[in-house]
């Protein structure tokens, strides 16, 4: 069987690949799929925790983190259409007025 | 020494997340993503926590997944396959993900993590009746606000996809 730090490792690896995401990706949507791969990272971090002392407050707090990650993604693709409607792009370095 | 199970959803989940940020059309990145997270739900299986499992397969790969992949397919499509990032900030990229990898990969080997709970095949688990007792008493109020929270991102979310132009027009023929 695994142990702890086999799944923390798992959840370093995600959360590079994230940050790689959000640094290099221009391309709006792959920047939130990118914050969508760290908040999972960090939601395998917290079970694997609960699962290791055990203690079922982990589990309660990754049932909000997941519920909270999606109210975002409704907002940030509300956010993202917006933004294409007023440029006809949905590359982050094209949004540079504020206007709208 | 982790075991095979483990292995093949380790690759699963890191490769699908490589494909969702590297997939030529975001179409295929957004199938991939949610992949990714069938993977994390394969990870909270294999923690011996079913309730978060399911609820992760039912929000992230049955409404998120799916409400990207609307959202792509309202985007033009020509917006979606020009990829204009420079070779050097690519680079560049690469080395700060390796860095990150490498240097707390390094630090939770070398940190007193390494070992602690010991293999958890053997230890015991959480029951998730748990969880709900202490959602319902404990986190009581946490729920309420994120019901709240909820709620008003989905408002949110509302006014601001409305179209205002289209309704003004409408306005005006009235």
């Amino acid at each position: 069987m695994s142990e702890l730090i086999d799944f923390l490792i798992v959840s370093i690896a995600l959360v590079a690949i994230g940050i790689y995401g959000l640094v290099v990706k221009r391309n709006a949507i792959r920047m939130l799929f990118s914050i969508e791969i760290i908040a999972n990272a960090a939601n395998l971090t917290l079970v694997a925790f609960s699962r290791g002392l055990p203690n079922a407050q982990g589990q309660t707090f990754a049932l909000f983190s997941i519920a909270i990650a999606a109210a975002e993604v409704a907002v940030g693709l509300g956010l993202i259409i917006v933004a294409y409607r007023l440029y006809r792009e949905i590359d982050v370095a094209e949004f540079r007025s504020m206007r709208g | 020494m982790a075991d095979p199970v483990f292995i093949a959803v380790a690759v699963l989940t890191v490769g699908a997340a490589i494909i969702a940020l590297e997939a030529r059309e975001l179409i295929y990145g957004a199938v991939a993503l949610a992949v990714s997270m069938l993977g994390i739900a394969g990870f909270f299986l294999l923690l011996d926590a079913p309730f978060v499992a399911v609820f992760q397969i039912a929000v992230y790969v049955g409404a998120v997944a799916v409400l990207i992949i609307f959202t792509v397919m309202l985007v033009r499509t020509q917006a979606l396959f020009t990829t204009k990032e420079d070779k050097k900030r690519k680079g560049a990229g690469i080395a700060l993900m390796l860095i990150i990898m490498a240097s707390f990969g390094a630090l939770l080997l070398a940190s007193g993590l390494n070992g602690q709970f010991g293999s958890f095949g053997d230890s015991a688990t959480v029951d998730f009746t748990e969880i709900g007792e202490l959602m319902l008493t404990y986190y009581a109020p946490a729920l309420i606000l994120m019901g709240l929270t909820l709620a008003g991102a989905v408002i949110a979310a509302l006014a601001l996809a409305r179209r205002e132009d289209v309704e003004q027009q409408h306005e005006r023929a009235d």
